[in-house]
C-alpha cells in the first residue's frame, strides 16, 4: 500500500537512520534511529511523493525486559495521497527520552503528554510537558509495566467517625 | 405521653413529605447517563415518584444520585458537591461503578463512591434497568419514611435523640416483602 513512503526513506536516509522496515497486514513501519526522529518527520510531511499531512496518533509500548524498552509509535496518513505508515523509536530505560513533534505536527501535543503522563517517556523540547489524565500529586506512570496493579493513590476519602 | 406521640407523628409527616418532594442532582460521569435519562424520560418517567426536577446546583438538591463510574480524579469534586448539599441529604450509587468500582479495577477507578460519600441506596446493573432504578428510589423512599436515611440519622443523633428510639417504623410491616 505505501511501499513507496519506505522506498522514499530508503532512498534519502542512507546513514543508517532507518534501522528496521517491514510490513504487515497491509501496514508498512519502519524503525527509526532516535537522532533521526525529527528529519525523517519533517520529510515525511514535506516531501512531495509522501505528503504526510495527517498526525493520527501518538502512543508507547512498554517493552518490559527488552532493550530498548520503550518504543514510541507514531501514525501518520496522507490525505492527498492516501496512504498511511506506522513509526516506531526506540528510548532506552536509563534514558527514556525523543525529541518531541510538536514542530511538525501541533497535533502530537497532548499525545505526547499523554505518553509521558503513563509511560513516563520525555519529549525533549515539548512546550508544555505536564501531566493530563492522571492527577498532578500521582507518582509514578501507571502503565509502564512494572507499576503494581494494586497499587492506588487516593486523593480523598471517607474519615472513619467522621459525621457525614 | 401525648407530647410524645405528637413529635413522632409530626416526623412522620415531614418525612412523607419529603419523601415525595426529593430534588436530584444527578452527578453524571458515564454512560449510565444514557439509562438515568431514560428513567427521567416519559416512558419509565421518575416525575411519578416525586424525584421530578434535577436541580443543577448542588445547594438547590437533596438527593445526590452518583450516575457512573468515579475516578480518583473526582473524588474530591464529588467530596465538594456533597458538602455543598443542605441537610437532610440523601444520596444513590446509580450502577456497579458507582457502588463498587464494577468491573474496573485499575489505579484510575474509584472501588466506589462511598470511599468519599455516605451512599443511602445502591443500585446494581451495568447499567441498571429503569424498573431497577425506580426499585431503588421506592427503597429509599421507604428509608425516608422510617427516618433511616444517614443524614436524618446524623441529625437526630446532633440532637442527642437514641436515632433507635426515635426513627419511625410504619405499623404492621417494617421491613419490605420478599418478592414472590
Amino acid at each position: 500500500m505505501a511501499q513507496i513512503v519506505l522506498d522514499r526513506l530508503a532512498a534519502r536516509f542512507t546513514g543508517g537512520e532507518i534501522l528496521e522496515a517491514g510490513s504487515a497486514h497491509g501496514d508498512e513501519w519502519a524503525r527509526i534511529r532516535r537522532d533521526a526522529w525529527i528529519p525523517v518527520a519533517m520529510f515525511l510531511r514535506d516531501d512531495p511523493s509522501t505528503k504526510m499531512e495527517m498526525f493520527i496518533d501518538l502512543t508507547c509500548v512498554d517493552r518490559f525486559g527488552k532493550e530498548p524498552r520503550f518504543d514510541v509509535v507514531l501514525h501518520v496518513y496522507s490525505v492527498s495521497l492516501k496512504h498511511r505508515v506506522r513509526l516506531y523509536c526506540g528510548a532506552p530505560e536509563e534514558d527514556p527520552s525523543v525529541d518531541t513533534l510538536v514542530s511538525v505536527w501541533a497535533g502530537t501535543n497532548w499525545f505526547e503528554r499523554e505518553a509521558y503522563d503513563l509511560y513516563g517517556v520525555r519529549f525533549k523540547g515539548h512546550p508544555d510537558l505536564r501531566r493530563i489524565l492522571m492527577y498532578p500529586e500521582f507518582v509514578g506512570h501507571p502503565l509502564r509495566k512494572d507499576y503494581p496493579k494494586e497499587k492506588r493513590q487516593p486523593l480523598v476519602r471517607r474519615q472513619a467517625g467522621a459525621p457525614d | 405521653m401525648g407530647f410524645d406521640f405528637h413529635t413522632s407523628s409530626l416526623k412522620a409527616a415531614v418525612n412523607w413529605a419529603r419523601k415525595f418532594s426529593l430534588f436530584q442532582y444527578p452527578f453524571v460521569t458515564a454512560c449510565c447517563g444514557m439509562e438515568f435519562m431514560s428513567v427521567a424520560a416519559p416512558k419509565y418517567d421518575i416525575a411519578r415518584f416525586g424525584a421530578e426536577f434535577p436541580r443543577f446546583s448542588p445547594r438547590q438538591a437533596d438527593l445526590l444520585i452518583i450516575v457512573g463510574t468515579i475516578t480518583e480524579r473526582q473524588g474530591p469534586a464529588l467530596r465538594r458537591i456533597y458538602e455543598q448539599m443542605c441537610e437532610p441529604k440523601w444520596v444513590v450509587a446509580f450502577g456497579v461503578c458507582a457502588s463498587t468500582g464494577g468491573f474496573y479495577q485499575n489505579y484510575s477507578t474509584m472501588p466506589g463512591a462511598d470511599q468519599v460519600v455516605p451512599v443511602d441506596v445502591y443500585i446494581p446493573g451495568c447499567p441498571p434497568r429503569p424498573e431497577q432504578v425506580l426499585d431503588g428510589l421506592m427503597l429509599l423512599q421507604e428509608r425516608i419514611q422510617r427516618g433511616e436515611g444517614h443524614s436524618q440519622i446524623a441529625i437526630e443523633a446532633e440532637k442527642g435523640y437514641d436515632v433507635a428510639l426515635t426513627a419511625i417504623r410504619p405499623l404492621g410491616s417494617p421491613a419490605r416483602k420478599a418478592e414472590p
